[in-house]
């Protein structure tokens, strides 16, 4: 005689009702797949978004004739500020060189110099979570601080710029994910919903043979669970499905965006189970309170 | 066993399900209801499972007051009762021994026991050898023997069986009958509800009749109202 035990009930769910928990899991994987794509795009957003953050960069020029010794001090005194991820210090003759060659339409006047009129400089690199207009203005008013120092540049408008698409960046990205997150939700507890109706006869046999609350619950907890974690597990191939099929077709952008990492996948297959957990949780709770 | 005294039931639409009843059912006692539909049989057996509370009076069942049990304490005493219905309310996609060893399954019953006591319970009902048949492959008489034997597999001090007969032919409504009357005769407290008068006017048994959720004949009433 076959025993009932929780897991062996919710895998019998699978095989005699194969077509509605197919459904249901593929309504988990689908709503899963519309935040995992949106999060794919947000996590590529954001990673183009840390690419030009890396060229915020705070330049202070340095006066003619400071003495060598100051400003090895001074590399060292700015070098450990806590904002600084590198420090370079360009003297006048390599912003020259610089200059000739990357300026190249002003070849022709840099070569007849006499006198090199470029300063020296000091090119500070911020660390990532420092490459921001406040920050930046921070690091430049310190700088500016140095009696040697006579002038700080750190292009305010274009950081502040990227700050203000930063910022509406995350406000929107927070509202279309939790958007994307309720309707998901939704989704999946009404399909959830449907397997417990479904099973409702079976419910009220329990109760009136004397089956505890938490005996009913058991096989729907583990139901949900496991079609949370394939719903999750589907999301994931879907999502590297369209990531592959958009990078043969755009091979330019493509080929330079980015798939979730391990943590982020693991998170996706969480977030599923914790959907399909809470969903049955919920749906035969409510049942449960009816029957 | 089982004491209802002055218990009235109003459901929340405003229909009354019973008014001002009250009777005892002693132990080793087998019961008919009688009534038309809507008379009050099915408010008395679903206050004695505990599916709802009176909305005045006492309901004593098996030592338990209905109306102040916990949700703890009402698998307890289910468990104490044994429960057969008119459409059998058999697990389809289960064998007839998973229905019948479910009911001990769900009360934690010991695994190397369940197998012996639903083949007891099925021999009893005389389906052992259809213990591993599904309850489509059964005719109603025998998909309702399994259902008094997932009831009799707890040994429960009261067996409830709303309209057990109604959905068969007379054949089988001897047989289910003859079965619940060895189970009274083992001593457990058999109430059943029925339309079938034929069946209770062939028997000696204590009839309560309902009429509009009054009792209005009761048997095992003698003329002080002491139960006999």
């Amino acid at each position: 005689m076959r025993h009932r035990t929780p897991f062996g009930e919710a895998m019998m769910t699978f095989k005699r009702t194969p077509l509605l928990s197919g459904l249901s899991i593929a309504s988990i994987g689908f709503s899963l797949f519309t935040i995992g794509l949106f999060a794919l795009v947000a996590l590529n957003f954001q990673r183009a978004l840390a690419t030009l953050a890396e060229r915020v960069e705070v330049v202070a020029f340095v006066l003619r004739g400071t003495p060598t010794e100051t400003i090895s001090q001074a590399t060292q005194d700015i070098s450990a500020f806590p904002e600084v991820l590198d420090l370079k210090f360009v003297s006048p003759d390599q912003a020259l060189s610089r200059a000739r060659r990357e300026l190249v339409e002003f070849k022709e006047a840099y070569r007849d110099l006499e006198v090199n009129p470029l300063p020296a400089s000091f090119e500070v690199r911020l660390r990532p979570a420092f490459r921001d207009a406040e920050h930046a203005q921070a690091v430049a008013e310190r700088l500016r601080g140095f009696p040697f120092i006579e002038d700080v540049r750190y292009g305010r408008d274009w950081v502040e710029r990227l700050d203000r698409l930063r910022n509406m960046a995350a406000a929107v990205g927070a509202v279309i994910g939790l958007a994307f997150a309720a309707v998901a939700i939704v989704i999946i507890g009404v399909t959830i919903r449907i397997t417990v109706l479904q099973r409702s006869k079976e419910i009220s046999i329990m109760r009136l043979v004397g089956a505890t609350n938490a005996y009913i619950r058991g096989p729907f907890l583990i139901e949900g669970a496991l079609k949370g974690v394939t719903g999750g597990i589907l999301a994931i191939a879907m999502c590297w499905l369209t990531l592959t099929l958009f990078r043969r077709t755009a091979t330019d952008t493509g080929a330079a965006l980015a798939f979730f990492g391990p943590t982020q996948m693991l998170l996706i297959v969480v977030f599923g189970t914790a959907i399909g957990l809470g969903g049955s949780l919920l749906s035969v709770g409510r049942h449960l309170k009816n029957v | 066993m089982i004491r209802f005294n002055r218990v009235s039931k109003i459901y929340p639409n405003g229909v009354v399900g019973l008014k001002d009843v009250t009777f005892q059912i002693p132990k080793g006692q087998f019961v008919f209801l009688t009534g038309h539909s809507g008379a009050g049989k099915s408010s008395i057996l679903s206050l004695i499972l505990a599916e709802q509370r009176p909305s005045e009076g006492e309901v004593r069942v098996s030592g338990y007051q209905i109306a102040k049990l916990t949700h703890h304490e009402i698998p307890r005493l289910r468990r104490r009762l044994g429960i057969v219905f008119q459409d059998f309310r058999l697990l389809e996609y289960h064998t007839v021994e998973e229905n019948v060893g479910f009911a001990l399954e769900v009360t934690g019953a010991r695994r190397e026991t369940i197998a012996n006591r639903v083949m007891r319970a099925l021999t009893q009902v005389g389906l052992a050898s259809k213990a591993r048949a599904y309850p489509k492959e059964l005719s109603g008489g025998e998909q309702q023997r399994v259902a008094i034997a997932r009831a009799l597999v707890n040994d429960p001090h009261i067996l409830i069986a709303d309209e057990p007969t109604g959905n068969l032919d007379e054949r089988a409504t001897r047989g289910v009958f003859q079965l619940l009357q060895e189970i009274n005769a083992g001593g457990t407290v058999v109430v059943m509800a029925t339309h079938n008068m034929e069946l209770v006017r062939d028997t000696g048994y204590r009839t309560i009749e309902l009429r509009s959720g009054r009792i209005v004949f009761d048997s095992g009433v003698d003329e002080d109202g002491a139960t006999r």
